[in-house]
């Protein structure tokens, strides 16, 4: 029992698992075909960078890198207001949630 | 005990982030991104992030994603339609992303110096933070809850009723 409390893990694991989880996002923004799963994919890239700033800040032994994923946080957290409530005007003028059929920049 | 953690919630993370890929119905994406950022609060825990932790929880898992699901709901979206989407897509953004993750996975194995993640490496209290943020990074702060100010204005003007669609056009 001791030995599985002594085990450690190497940080460019999880670096890697961060690169992995932003590489996910990309392709999902690019092969979703809906307005909110697109967005979704977006947080999910936020996500990944974020995990690379908090292993950064762990090496470091440094606060600010955690301090900058708090602000990442809260950006995201306006982005997200915002995004959506775009996406609730433009499926109001439009009634589709479909990006192929939302691609005029006029009402 | 780390390892064992460790492999566990890397594995719901990539799980739900490939699930979210998967599914068809949003409703099913947003969930399995539910799974991911619960998982990703677990891994700050073990990287000594006791406050990000909490915050990934009660902001991203909380906040974000129920505004998410409120919005499906409230837009009623259905099964999304598969299409092959744009061929500069095809041509351009699948070879970039397998470069993209092909380069900075050589990068990261090769660099030399990074350290190890154990359970007794201890944490980051939030005192320790708070302590930074309010006194050397004060004005970022205060300039964040500004932003925060006008995105709550910017969504009400954006998502509220127009006055003018009731009132016919004056």
């Amino acid at each position: 029992m001791n030995a599985f409390f002594s085990q450690e893990v190497p940080l460019s694991w999880y670096l890697l698992l961060s690169a992995i989880l932003f590489s996910l996002g990309v392709v999902g923004f690019l092969i979703k075909r809906n307005l909110i799963t697109v967005f979704m994919s977006i947080e999910l890239m936020l996500n990944g960078v974020n995990l690379s700033f908090v292993t950064f800040a762990h090496q470091w032994h440094a606060v600010k890198g955690q301090i900058f994923v708090f602000f990442v946080m809260m950006v995201a957290a306006a982005e997200a207001a915002v995004g959506l409530a775009i996406i609730i005007a433009v499926f109001r003028a439009r009634a589709t949630l479909a990006v192929d059929r939302i691609d005029r920049m006029k009402l | 005990m780390h390892l064992i953690l460790f492999i566990v919630f890397a594995g719901f993370c990539l799980a739900g982030a490939i699930n979210l890929l998967l599914q068809s119905h949003p409703i099913n994406s947003a969930l399995s991104l539910i799974v991911v950022m619960v998982s990703l609060a677990v891994l700050y825990l073990l990287l000594g992030a006791e406050f990000l932790a909490a915050a990934q929880v009660i902001v991203y898992a909380g906040a974000i994603m129920v505004l998410f699901t409120f919005v499906i709901m409230l837009l009623n979206a259905s099964r999304e339609e598969r299409t092959l989407g744009s061929r500069a897509a095809l041509r351009v953004g699948f070879p970039a992303v397998v470069a993209i993750l092909a380069i900075i996975a050589t990068v990261i194995l090769h660099t030399q110096g990074l350290g190890v993640a154990r359970l007794s490496d201890g944490i980051t209290s939030t005192e320790e933070l708070s302590a930074v943020l309010f006194t050397k990074l004060l004005l970022p702060f205060e300039v964040t809850s500004v932003l925060i100010l006008i995105a709550i204005l910017g969504a009400v003007a954006l998502a509220g009723h127009d006055e003018r669609e009731r009132t016919g056009g004056k």
